[in-house]
């Protein structure tokens, strides 16, 4: 009994030194903002004319395309800030010649991975909501009857399966300290092209349309719309919920699988880093 | 009592595409390429007591890096095995990583960050207290003469002492058992390379922390080191105190640059 209680103890003292630990990596990604601060103020600066240029195509029809564009560049802006804050995570510290120290550090893989998410979804929802405030005020958009609830309930889950694929990408630099990055651009822009961002699925060519539907910013978007546009009640969007978590759910464990494995590659093969 | 450091017959080879750029090393990269083996390490053994500070001297390219980042796991050997303080670096991986600590010739910071916040973030990486952290580093950068107002200041405007200081303290500040040193005063001005040195011997005395330290400074090693192995093409081809490869080596009154010279026939300045 004691010792169970010793070992509860234990556990809860191990899971709070963890906590601190992941607490690292969105510290010292916070004041790296700060440090970049006016790149900061000019990459959120043409977020927001990119999405307003992207609304004012909407302007000439009706008010509905508006919201619908403006959906799709607001969530593609967050979607996008999650997987390449994640993806990036190594390449960034391969550029910087820190590789090695924090791989070095007494700290599991898993709570490395997770401080650099928590960074991106804070990251993410700080410059989302910046922006929308600047459409909302710009588009004098009115969202009488939309349910807004259903709409983040979406962004949320759809975080964790963003954080999936960044996973799965962020391992790439591991394997090719040059090719690494670049692939992760190429993964983005795939997901940009057939996700529905700007237009429904259906446009797309019959042979693209399979990337669609394992697209989980697809689904994000369909619920969002549906909450937004129609108000349709947060019941309701349970198929894409569904379809969102099953993505993160298995892409995940994958990501972290294949991290680990790409570790232990670079270990062996002096990838990590070499100079010095 | 156990060894602070076993390396047991640790052999590393690497492998290099022999091809070069362009679109056509590429494509051949892509298909397996031409690969060209390099013996980084061969077939390397040694112990390390508690508290020794243990030197390896070679040239460029002999391997000492390579040596440095299996212990600190960071590589992978291809043979052997390595223990720290009895632990087995590549399966006990998360306890030897809580005792040791690395400082390589470049200094691998943030650069756009300042010494306080670089130093705050390996702090909480190793669960160190945000106090003590700080305790630490002002008392570590303040013997190594670093001045306060430098703390603050992004390190890319520091000049290449000063963040050498800076990942020495950055090493201590989590108290390591064992403190590896990968060639910590090289491209250092003097004066900067004196303190460097004088601190390590201070922090063994201190503390008794274990030091391994890599180097192609014969001076240093001479000065710093109870014993020294001396590395060529991955081989250690000599293994002793100081004195004693001069003894065996050289001229007991000679340096260890005649030792070099008399084992591998080579001039030590010519293989740099
Ligand atoms: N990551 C790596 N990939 C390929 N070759 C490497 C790598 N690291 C070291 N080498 C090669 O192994 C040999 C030993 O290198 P290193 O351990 O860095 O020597 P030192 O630190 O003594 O200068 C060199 O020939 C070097 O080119
Ligand atoms: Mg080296």
């Amino acid at each position: 009994m004691m010792s169970r209680m010793l070992g509860t103890g234990q556990g809860l003292a191990h899971v709070m030194a963890e906590a601190r630990a992941s607490y690292a990596f969105v510290e010292r990604n916070f004041n790296l903002v700060k440090r970049y601060f006016n790149w900061e103020v000019v990459f959120l600066f043409y977020n927001i004319i990119n999405t307003l240029t992207i609304g004012l195509i909407g302007v000439g029809q009706d008010e509905r395309t508006v919201l619908y564009l403006v959906i799709g560049a607001l969530l593609w802006g967050y979607l996008s800030v999650i997987f390449f804050e994640v993806s990036q995570s190594i390449s960034w510290e391969r550029w910087e010649g820190t590789i090695e120290y924090t791989f070095m550090a007494p700290v599991r893989r898993l709570t490395h991975l997770l401080g650099m998410c928590l960074f991106a979804i804070a990251y993410g929802v700080i410059r989302t909501a910046i922006v929308l405030v600047a459409v909302v005020l710009f588009f004098d958009l009115s969202l009488k009857g939309a349910n807004l609830f259903g709409a983040l309930l979406m962004l949320l889950v759809s975080s964790v399966s963003f954080i999936g694929l960044g996973l799965v990408t962020a391992v790439l630099p591991l394997m090719s300290p040059e090719r690494g990055s670049q692939g992760a651009h190429i993964v983005q822009g795939i997901i940009l092209l057939v996700s529905g961002v700007y237009y429904d699925i259906s446009v797309l060519p019959a042979w693209l349309r399979p990337l669609a539907y394992i697209s989980p910013a697809t689904y994000t978007l369909e619920g969002a719309r549906l909450a937004l546009l129609d108000g349709v009640g947060t019941l309701a969007l349970w198929p894409y919920v569904l379809k969102v978590l099953v993505i993160g759910v298995v892409s995940i464990p994958l990501g972290l699988a294949i991290f680990s494995w790409g570790e232990r590659h670079a270990m062996r093969t002096g990838k990590l880093k070499r100079s010095g | 009592m156990d060894k602070a450091l076993r390396c047991l017959g640790v052999t590393k080879v690497f492998y290099e595409h022999e091809s070069g750029g362009g679109a056509l090393g590429f494509i051949r990269g892509l298909m397996g390429g031409v690969k060209k083996q390099v013996v980084a390490l061969q077939d390397i053994s040694f112990e390390v007591s508690a508290g020794e500070i243990f030197g390896v001297l070679g040239p460029n390219g002999s391997g000492k890096s390579t040596l440095i980042r299996i212990i600190a796991t960071l590589l992978i050997p291809d043979a052997g095995e390595v223990y720290v303080f009895g632990h087995n670096v590549q399966t006990e991986r998360l306890l030897v990583r809580r005792l040791i600590n690395r400082v390589s010739v470049d200094a691998a910071f943030f650069k756009k960050l300042s010494a306080l916040e670089n130093l705050s973030y390996a702090a909480r990486l190793y669960g160190v207290q945000g106090s003590t952290a700080r305790a630490r580093m002002r008392e570590t950068l303040r013997r190594l003469g670093l001045a306060e107002e430098k703390l603050t200041v992004p390190l890319e405007d520091l000049s290449r002492g000063m963040q050498q200081k800076v990942a020495v303290a950055r090493a201590l500040l989590t108290e390591p058992a064992l403190l590896l040193l990968d060639e910590p005063t090289t491209g250092l001005d003097p004066k900067s390379k004196r303190e460097v040195q004088e601190f390590v011997l201070e922090v063994r005395e201190k503390r008794g922390t274990t030091v391994v330290l890599t180097s192609h400074d014969m001076q240093e090693v001479d000065r710093l080191c109870d014993r020294v192995a001396i590395l060529d093409r991955g081989r250690i081809v000599a293994l002793d105190t100081p004195r004693g490869l001069k003894e065996k080596f050289g001229r007991p009154e000679g340096t260890l640059e005649d030792v070099f010279f008399a084992l591998t026939g080579k001039d030590w300045e010519e293989d740099r």
